[in-house]
C-alpha cells in the first residue's frame, strides 16, 4: 500500500504568495478574535472557585441556580460538564468572601434546594497564584521560542530558524484564535498542549529543512523554488503519515478522555492540522523570501560555477 | 552490514527485561491496609510496634494478609475493606486509649498487591497524583510580615525585661510597624540602654533619634535576621502542619516547602475535606495579657478613645474588655494542653503546662498582680477573643495553668488540640485548593487508560497495514517505548497525573514519527534501486540525524514546560521529557535490533516486507529532479 504516488515534484512554491496571503488572513482573523472576544481563561488563571458535583439523575440546572442565588451567591455560572448528571459551578473571586469555606457553603445550599449532589472536585485558586501562572506560561512560551531559534540557527541557518519560528508562532496564534472565537475554556493543560504542539510542529519544519539542505548540497542546477518543491514533495508522505498517527492518538483522547482532556485534545488537533500546513506552506515560502540560496550550504564558497559539474549530482 | 554485535542485543534484551520487571507492579492493583505510624517525634515505630499490632489483631480475631514495617510505619494488609475498617477501629482503641492525646496515627491506606520479591527490587507501582486517587491539595502562603511583627513583639518583651533587670528607666517600649521604639528621658540612660540592648539582642540595629526630653532608640531587624526569621517561620509552620495533620490520621501526607514562602500540603484519600481545611486553616495562638480595670477606662475606650497601650477585646460572653497591648506570655512557652474539667466547678477546662521560662514569667506576673485580672486570649486568623479573664488570687508557680469559663467540653477539646498542635510562627492563607473525590480519580484513570489504549491500537493497525513487517517492528518498538516509560516512571516514583497520562498518549503518538521517518527512508532508497540490505542500513543512518533534530526541538519545549510549569503542567512535562528520551532509544535501537534479527542474517536478501513500493515511471521524480530544467 502506498498512498502517495507522486510523479513529479509538486510546484508548491508557484503558489507561495497565495498561501502566504491565506496565512496572513487567518492570522489576522485570529488576532482580531483574540482582541475582540478575548480568551475564556479558566479559574487557574483568573482565580476563583470551581466546584464539580454529580447527581444520580439528570441535574436540574435551574434549581441549582436558584439554590445558589437564594444562599446569596452572585456572578456564578452553572453548566453541565460532560454529561447531564455532572454539573460544574464556577464562582468568581470576591474580596470579602471566606474562600476556604466556599466549597462547603455551596454544598450546603445545594443540599437544601437541589439535594442528591455528590461532590466530585473543588478547585480554588487565589488571585496571586493565577497571575503567577499566567506569567510563568508566558515565560515558558518565550523560553521555547528562544531555545528553538538558537538551536535551529546553530543547526541550520538563521533564515531557517526565523521562518520556522514565525510559521509555528502563527500556529499558536491560530489555536488561540480558535479558543477565542468559540470561547472554549483556556486552561493550564491547554497551554501545555499549545507548547507541546509548538515543539512538535517545529520538528516538522526541521524535517523539511533537512531535505532542503540535502537537496541543495546534492543537486546543483535547480533554482531555490525547485529545491524547496523537491524537499516538500519527498517528505510529504512522511508528513501526512506521522501527523495522521499522532492525530489518531489525539482523536482517541478526544473521544475517550472525557471532559478534562477535551480542550487539551482539541488544542492538539488544531495544532497538528495547522502544523502540517504551516511548516510546509508557510515556513518554506518564508525561507524563500528571506533569500536562501545554494551558496549558504556549499562547503567552500570558492569555484561555484552554475551547472559546471551537473552529472556529478546523484541522489 | 545489518548485524549488531552481541553486546548490543544483550543491552536491548536487558533493557526490555528491566522495563518489564519495573512495569509489572502496576498490574497487580492495590489491597486495603491499615497503617500505624508515630504521631510524635520522640516515639519510634519498630519491631515491637509490629508485634503489638499483630497481637492486637490476633486478640480481636482479625485475619490479615501480612504485616510489614517500613519508614512510614507498620502496614497491615487486609482482605477487604470491611475488615480494614474493623481493624482500624480496633487498632485505634488499642494504640490510642486516650483519644485526646493520640500517640499513634492509625490510618487507612492502600498497599500495592504486587508480590514481595518485586517490592524487594524496589519495583513499585507508579505514584498516582491526587487527581487520580482522590484527595486534597492545598497551597498555603506564609505571611512573612506577620512572622516579623510577631518576632518584634516578643523582642519588645525581652527588651523590657533587660531594661528592668539593669534598672534602666525608660518611658515606654512599643512596636511601630516594623520597628521597635524605646523612649528615654535622658541621654545617659539611653547610652547605657543602648549597650545593654545591643548585647542582649544582636539581631537589632539601633539608631538614636530625638532630642531634649523626647529621646528615642529605634531598633530594626538586620536583613539577615529577617531572612533567618522567615526561614524559621516556614520550618516551624511545616512542623506545626505535620502535627496537625497527624491528628487527622492521613496515611501518606505530603508537606513541602515551595519557593521562599509557600507550603504545599497534599492529603491523598482524605474525604472529609471540610475538617482538613478547618484544622489546617486555623492559626490559633495563645496570649496572656493583663486587663486594665481602672475606672472609666473601658467607657473611654468604647467611646473610641482607648487609654495608651490598651485595646478592646470581646469576651466569650460578648462583653467588651480592655486589655493591655503588652503580651506577658505567648503560646510558644506552652509544652502541653489537655482538655479536662475544673476541680471545683466541674466546668470543662483546658489544662496548660508551661516550659521553665514561661513558668518563671507566669510566677512573677502573678506575684506582682495579686487581686488584678489577667486575660487569656485565643488569637485566630488575626482576630482575638478573650477565653477567660480570671482574677489572680495568689502567686501561681510550677507552670500549670488552667483555662476555664463558658466553654463546652467540645470547645475545650478543640482548643486543647489547637494549642497542643503548636502555634504557627506566622499566619498562613490557603491560596490554592484542589479537592478531588475518589470516584473522579478512578474515572480519570479509566479515561486516560482508554485514550492511550485505543490510540495505540489505531496506530498499530495502521502501521502494520501500511508497512507490513516493518510496521510490526515499529509497533513493537512503540510498545517497548511505552514499557520503558512506565518502568522509568515507576522507578523514579514520579507523580503520575491525568495530564501525565495524556503526555504518555501524546508521546506515543509523536514517537511513531521516528519509525515513519525510518520506514519512508528505506522505501525511498529501495525505490531508487538500492539493494534491500543497503537500503535498510542507509535508511536508518540517514533518518537518525533528522530524528535527533526533531526530538531535540520537542525536548526544548518539554524542558521549558518543566522549568516554568507548575501543577498540571509539570506532571505533563515530566512524562513528556522522559518519553522523548525513551522514544529515541526504542525507535532507533530496539527497532534496529529487531530488523537486524529478522533480515540481517540473510545474505541474499531480495525482498523486504515494507509494504508495496510504487516506482514511478522512467521520467519520474528523483531522476527528473536532477536531469531536466
Amino acid at each position: 500500500m502506498e498512498f502517495f504516488r507522486i510523479k513529479k515534484d509538486i510546484p508548491f512554491m508557484r503558489h507561495a504568495l497565495k498561501f502566504n496571503i491565506i496565512s496572513l488572513v487567518t492570522f489576522l482573523l485570529a488576532v482580531a478574535f483574540l482582541l475582540t472576544k478575548g480568551l475564556h481563561l479558566s479559574v487557574e488563571f483568573t482565580g476563583g472557585t470551581l466546584i464539580e458535583v454529580n447527581y444520580a439523575q439528570a441535574a436540574d440546572l435551574e434549581k441549582i441556580r436558584g439554590a445558589l442565588g437564594k444562599s446569596g451567591f452572585s456572578d456564578f455560572s452553572v453548566q453541565n460538564f460532560g454529561s447531564s448528571q455532572d454539573v460544574m459551578i464556577r464562582l468568581p473571586l470576591k474580596g470579602d468572601q471566606n474562600t476556604s469555606q466556599l466549597g462547603a457553603a455551596v454544598m450546603q445550599s445545594l443540599e437544601a434546594d437541589a439535594p442528591g449532589a455528590q461532590l466530585r472536585r473543588v478547585e480554588f485558586v487565589g488571585p496571586q497564584v493565577g497571575k503567577e501562572l499566567a506569567e510563568n506560561g508566558a515565560m515558558a512560551l518565550l523560553l521555547v521560542v528562544i531555545g528553538i531559534v538558537i538551536y535551529l540557527a546553530f543547526r541550520f541557518e538563521w533564515r531557517f530558524s526565523v521562518s520556522a519560528i514565525i510559521a509555528n508562532l502563527h500556529d499558536v496564534v491560530i489555536i488561540l484564535g480558535f479558543f477565542a472565537f468559540f470561547q472554549w475554556e483556556f486552561s493550564l493543560s491547554v497551554l501545555a498542549a499549545v507548547l507541546a504542539v509548538l515543539g512538535y510542529s517545529v520538528n516538522e519544519s526541521v524535517v523539511v529543512f533537512d531535505r532542503v539542505r540535502e537537496t541543495f548540497k546534492k543537486s546543483r542546477g535547480l533554482t531555490t523554488p525547485q529545491v524547496l518543491d523537491h524537499a516538500i514533495t519527498s517528505t510529504i508522505s512522511r508528513t501526512i503519515i506521522t501527523h495522521g498517527s499522532t492525530q489518531l492518538m489525539v482523536l482517541s483522547m478526544l473521544i475517550f478522555g472525557g471532559e478534562t482532556l477535551h480542550y487539551f485534545a482539541m488544542a492538539l488537533t488544531i495544532g497538528i492540522c495547522f502544523g502540517i500546513y504551516s511548516s510546509v506552506l508557510v515556513a518554506s515560502p518564508l525561507v524563500m523570501w528571506l533569500g536562501v540560496s545554494r551558496e549558504q550550504f556549499a562547503p567552500k564558497p570558492k569555484k561555484v560555477v552554475e551547472g559546471a559539474n551537473e552529472d556529478g549530482a546523484v541522489v | 552490514m545489518n548485524r549488531y554485535p552481541l553486546w548490543k542485543y544483550i543491552v536491548v534484551a536487558i533493557a526490555l527485561v528491566m522495563g518489564f520487571i519495573y512495569t509489572l507492579p502496576n498490574f497487580f492493583g492495590e489491597s486495603p491496609a491499615v497503617q500505624v505510624s508515630s504521631a510524635k517525634a520522640t516515639l519510634k515505630v519498630d519491631q515491637k510496634t509490629l508485634a503489638r499490632v499483630e497481637e492486637t489483631l490476633k486478640g480481636a480475631g482479625i485475619v490479615h494478609d501480612g504485616i510489614q514495617l517500613d519508614f512510614n510505619g507498620v502496614k497491615t494488609r487486609l482482605h477487604d475493606t470491611d475488615t480494614q475498617l474493623k481493624a482500624k477501629d480496633i487498632l485505634e482503641k488499642a494504640f490510642n486509649p486516650d483519644p485526646a492525646d493520640p500517640q499513634y496515627v492509625v490510618a487507612l491506606n492502600l498497599l500495592s498487591a504486587s508480590p514481595s520479591w518485586l517490592t524487594a527490587l524496589h519495583a513499585l507501582p507508579m505514584y498516582l497524583g491526587l487527581d487520580l486517587r482522590g484527595g486534597v491539595h492545598f497551597l498555603l502562603q506564609v505571611d512573612m510580615k506577620g512572622a516579623l511583627t510577631k518576632r518584634l513583639d516578643s523582642m519588645a518583651a525581652d527588651v523590657r525585661t533587660v531594661l528592668r533587670d539593669k534598672n534602666l528607666r525608660h518611658a515606654g517600649v512599643s512596636r511601630e510597624g516594623e520597628r521597635l521604639v524605646v523612649k528615654f528621658r535622658d541621654a545617659e540612660t539611653r547610652d547605657k540602654a543602648r549597650n545593654a540592648i545591643s548585647d542582649s539582642q544582636p539581631d537589632l540595629v539601633l539608631v538614636e533619634q530625638g532630642e531634649g526630653g523626647d529621646l528615642r532608640l529605634v531598633a530594626t531587624l538586620k536583613p539577615e535576621a529577617q531572612k533567618k526569621i522567615g526561614e524559621f517561620a516556614l520550618k516551624q509552620n511545616i512542623t506545626t502542619l505535620h502535627n496537625r495533620i497527624n491528628e487527622l490520621g492521613v496515611a501518606e501526607p505530603v508537606i513541602q516547602q515551595q519557593g521562599a514562602d509557600r507550603i504545599v500540603v497534599q492529603l491523598p484519600g482524605v474525604q472529609d475535606t471540610a475538617k482538613a481545611k478547618d484544622i489546617l486553616g486555623r492559626t490559633a495562638t495563645l496570649e496572656i495579657r493583663m486587663v486594665d480595670d481602672s475606672p472609666g477606662a473601658l467607657e473611654a475606650a468604647l467611646a473610641g478613645n482607648p487609654p495608651f497601650g490598651t485595646e478592646v477585646y470581646n469576651e466569650r460572653g460578648g462583653q467588651p474588655l480592655l486589655v493591655k497591648k503588652q503580651v506577658v506570655l505567648t503560646g510558644d512557652r506552652l509544652t502541653d494542653a489537655q482538655p479536662g474539667f475544673d476541680n471545683q466547678t466541674q466546668e470543662p477546662a483546658v489544662h496548660l503546662t508551661l516550659d521553665s521560662a514561661g513558668a518563671r514569667i507566669f510566677k512573677d506576673i502573678t506575684r506582682d498582680n495579686v487581686g488584678k485580672r489577667m486575660a487569656i486570649l485565643l488569637i485566630e486568623k488575626g482576630k482575638g477573643e478573650v477565653v477567660t479573664a480570671p482574677v489572680i488570687r495568689s502567686e501561681i508557680g510550677g507552670g500549670r495553668v488552667q483555662i476555664s469559663g463558658r466553654m463546652t467540653s467540645m470547645e475545650a477539646n478543640d482548643t486543647a488540640l489547637l494549642l497542643r498542635a503548636g502555634s504557627l510562627a506566622a499566619p498562613m492563607d490557603i491560596i490554592e485548593e484542589r479537592t478531588i473525590g475518589p470516584s473522579l480519580g478512578a474515572d480519570n484513570i479509566k479515561k486516560g487508560f482508554h485514550s492511550t489504549m485505543w490510540g495505540f491500537a489505531a496506530i498499530a493497525v495502521f502501521m502494520i497495514l501500511y508497512y507490513q513487517m516493518f510496521g510490526v517492528v515499529s509497533v513493537i518498538a512503540l510498545a517497548s517505548n511505552l514499557l520503558f516509560l512506565i518502568a522509568l516512571l515507576s522507578l523514579l516514583q514520579a507523580t503520575l497525573t491525568l495530564p501525565g497520562i495524556a503526555a504518555i498518549a501524546l508521546t506515543l503518538g509523536m514517537a511513531i514519527d521516528a519509525n515513519v521517518l525510518i520506514n519512508e527512508r528505506i522505501r525511498e532508497e529501495l525505490r531508487n534501486g538500492m539493494p534491500p540490505q543497503a537500503a535498510i542500513s542507509e535508511g536508518y543512518e540517514r533518518a537518525f540525524g533528522t530524528i535527533l533534530d526533531s526530538n531535540i526541538t520537542t525536548l526544548i519545549a518539554g524542558l521549558a514546560l518543566l522549568i516554568f510549569g507548575s501543577g498540571p503542567i509539570r506532571g505533563f512535562a515530566v512524562v513528556h521529557c522522559l518519553g522523548i528520551l525513551t522514544s529515541i532509544f526504542s525507535s532507533v535501537v530496539v527497532s534496529r535490533a529487531l530488523v537486524n534479527l529478522i533480515y540481517g542474517r540473510q545474505k541474499k536478501l531480495t525482498k523486504v516486507s515494507i509494504g508495496q513500493i510504487w516506482k514511478p515511471g522512467i521520467n519520474a521524480s528523483p531522476a527528473a529532479v536532477n536531469g531536466q530544467k
